[in-house]
């Protein structure tokens, strides 16, 4: 290197949503054909982003291919809006992307990002929701190799993660798969549905919003287009089954704070090691609150 | 009870940041801040390290990542790399010949007598691993009179610009298969992801910038036995590439900079490929940014395991292309090992309802045991 360069200290910011534009075009395309071909796995050149492979840079990739000034984005992980990596996603995207604007209301938002959870109020036909993916091939569980996969899903066959669950039945009585439940798109391809709890799938199934998948490190993009079936894999005899809040008396427990019995809880062990269940999702927790002091039903 | 769940989150950020500033400067009055001029020289192969690992020639801007990352070799990559994604590709380049190399040090195993010499360079291979104490107190004056006295020594004249090619020479006598001119494109992974079956030159391209660690650990697995490339190497080298780029306006390939780099060629046992022909050696290749042999070495092994594994289906993880090429970056694993740190509540929850709901059924169906009315 030439002892004479000097790094420019004061470079001007970084161009509009991070990424250059043959990277932002290039996103997009592969989010049309994932859109075109609901729940296949259309690779595409992940590029690095300035956070950890695995703390959302896929659902950032695509974020940030979609944004543009007059947008509203929300960013959620584990349901709230104030968990560290929410903060630290939603900050990046207010430094690279000046005039978009964002909102911990899921109403408001025109585009909304999230890990591990699908907010509670349904989503509107103007909304777009990218989920982060750590894994995006529900086979992985099956077979290592991704070329095989790919065989596997062309001809929809997906009798070894049947014969997984069937195995599960055998050995516990019950399917053992907690979140990521292999999920079939439009009849035809399964998809890891992110890890997503079981309690959140039928939210995928006919919705009104576009959900748009992004695994960065795996390099994949897919799609479950709007008012599109979404049918967890299960047995006729064997019910799908979401987690299960009910108490000892076989009430359904409500949140904690705002009352709710319709929504996804959190299990908190206080410092005396009392239990306590409370809304994952904290918009809507809040929500349900205010209509409680108005005397609102929801 | 209030709403404790994860609240919060930003001024923890902010917090981690300062706290982490803090045990950078922790030293205080007495401290002199690390200069990037420093680390790029005296910290040579950790910049090396970055520039290749990070897959952009930058030893500057790894130096500044080195210095921010307070000497963590993957962070200091991976900033690299995630700078690098908001530049556009404007060029490809075109074919460099490394025999033009200005070279530092190039060695052969395989012969003693090569074209050109041995020329052992800057290697610490044959030094003793003792404690050298009279670096722990190094007085600025020696210090600053070293490298002028080592030159002094040298008369220009004694520096030859470059080497001949030790392949070169195994080609010429029918050692190893002749040179096949390819018109294939090569693979660019920054701007394709990988979809096996992938050519070679996307292998190379993935191991040149993979993390040494993760490439020398599944290269020692086929060293040791899990493979059997046995290589010789033919011919490491380490120098200046003189990178050439057409003129914007000429066309004609002219010189626009240099980069450090390591070249290692491995020579494998002979095969007969087509099962015709003649029985020749077979080759490895590996090549990297900056000062890095180990890591070229490993890339120069797998390269040769790759290529039997996918001719012949993988005998072992060493030669299975899917094993290898997605399980080396350090950008990627580093990464995914993080993550774990995030909170991981919702899915903990979920497991937990399973566990339980098991748990329960398995209660209901054992016949309770005698006396016990717990």
């Amino acid at each position: 290197m030439n002892p004479l360069y000097t790094l420019p200290v004061d470079e001007p910011a970084y161009s509009f949503g991070f990424l250059d534009e043959y990277a932002k075009r290039e996103v997009r395309r592969s989010i049309l054909k994932a859109i075109c071909i609901p729940g296949y796995q259309t690779p595409y050149a992940s590029r690095e982003m300035p956070m950890g492979r695995g703390f959302g840079t896929g659902g950032l990739q695509l974020t940030l291919a979609l944004i543009g000034p007059g947008d509203t984005l929300k960013v959620i992980d584990q349901g709230a809006d104030d968990s560290v990596n929410a903060v630290n996603l939603r900050h990046f995207v207010e430094l690279t992307c000046p005039g978009v604007d964002t909102s911990e209301h899921t109403a408001e938002a025109s585009l909304i990002q999230s890990r591990h959870r699908i907010p509670e109020r349904p989503l509107e036909p103007s909304q777009v929701l990218v989920l982060q993916v750590p894994y995006p091939d529900p086979l992985v569980i099956v077979e290592a190799s991704e070329s095989r996969r790919k065989v596997m899903h062309g001809e929809g066959d997906y009798s070894r993660l049947l014969t997984k669950l069937y195995e599960d039945i055998v050995q516990f009585d019950e399917i053992t798969i907690a979140h990521r439940y292999p999920t079939r798109i439009n009849g035809h391809y399964v998809i890891d549905p992110s890890p997503i709890p079981r309690f959140d799938i039928s939210k995928l199934h006919q919705s009104r919003a576009l959900t748009l998948l992004g695994a960065g490190r795996e390099k994949k993009i897919y799609a479950v287009p709007p008012y599109t079936n979404a049918a967890p894999l299960v047995f006729d005899d064997v019910p799908f089954r979401v987690e299960d809040f009910t108490d000892d008396d076989g009430h359904r427990r409500p949140c904690g704070r705002c009352a709710s019995r319709e929504s996804f809880l959190d299990e908190i062990i206080d410092d005396s090691g009392t239990r306590h269940w409370q809304c994952s999702d904290s918009d809507y927790c809040n929500e349900h609150l205010a209509q409680a002091d108005t005397g609102e039903r929801p | 009870m209030g709403y404790v769940a994860i609240k919060g989150g930003g001024r923890a950020i902010q917090g981690a940041d300062a706290a982490l500033d803090a045990l950078r400067t922790r030293e205080g009055e007495q401290g002199t801040p690390l200069s990037l001029d420093t680390i790029e020289n005296q910290l040579r192969l950790l910049t090396s390290r970055v520039i290749s690992e990070g897959g952009l020639y930058h030893p500057r801007l790894a130096a500044l990542a080195i210095k921010q990352m307070q000497g963590d070799t993957l962070e200091a990559a991976f900033a690299l790399r995630a700078y690098r994604s908001t530049k556009p590709r404007l060029l490809q380049t075109p074919v460099q010949n490394t025999a033009n190399m200005r070279l530092i040090r190039r060695i052969s195993s395989a012969f003693k007598d090569i074209p050109g010499g041995q020329m052992l360079g800057p290697t610490p291979d044959y030094a003793l691993r003792l404690m050298r104490m009279d670096l722990a107190d190094e007085s600025p004056e020696a210090f600053r009179s070293m490298a002028q006295r080592f030159l002094d020594d040298v008369p220009a004249s004694d520096l030859p610009d470059s080497f001949p090619k030790v392949v070169d020479a195994l080609r010429a006598e029918g050692l190893l298969p002749a040179l096949e001119n390819t018109t294939q494109e090569a693979f660019d992974i920054t701007r394709e992801p990988l979809v096996f079956p992938v050519p070679r030159s996307a292998a190379l391209a993935t191991m040149a910038r993979a993390e040494t660690g993760s490439l020398l650990a599944i290269a020692y697995s086929n060293m040791r036995g899990y493979g059997d490339v046995h290589p010789t190497i033919a011919e490491l080298r380490v120098g200046y590439l003189p990178v050439m780029l057409p003129h914007p306006v000429t066309g004609e390939p002219v010189e626009a900079g240099e980069v450090l780099m390591t070249e290692c060629e491995v020579v494998a046992m002979y095969e007969n490929e087509d099962g015709s022909g003649t029985p020749t050696f077979t080759l490895g290749y590996g090549a990297c940014f900056g000062h890095n042999e180990v890591k070229a070495i490993s890339m120069a092994i797998l390269d040769r395991a790759l290529q039997k594994g996918m001719r012949d289906g993988p005998g072992n993880p060493s030669e299975d292309p899917e094993f290898v090429l997605l399980h080396v970056d350090g950008v990627d694993s580093m990464g995914f090992a993080s993550h774990y740190k995030m909170p991981h509540y919702v899915t903990f929850q979920s497991d937990m309802d399973r566990l339980r709901t098991t748990q329960q059924k398995q209660a209901q169906s054992e016949p309770s045991t005698p006396g016990d009315c717990a």
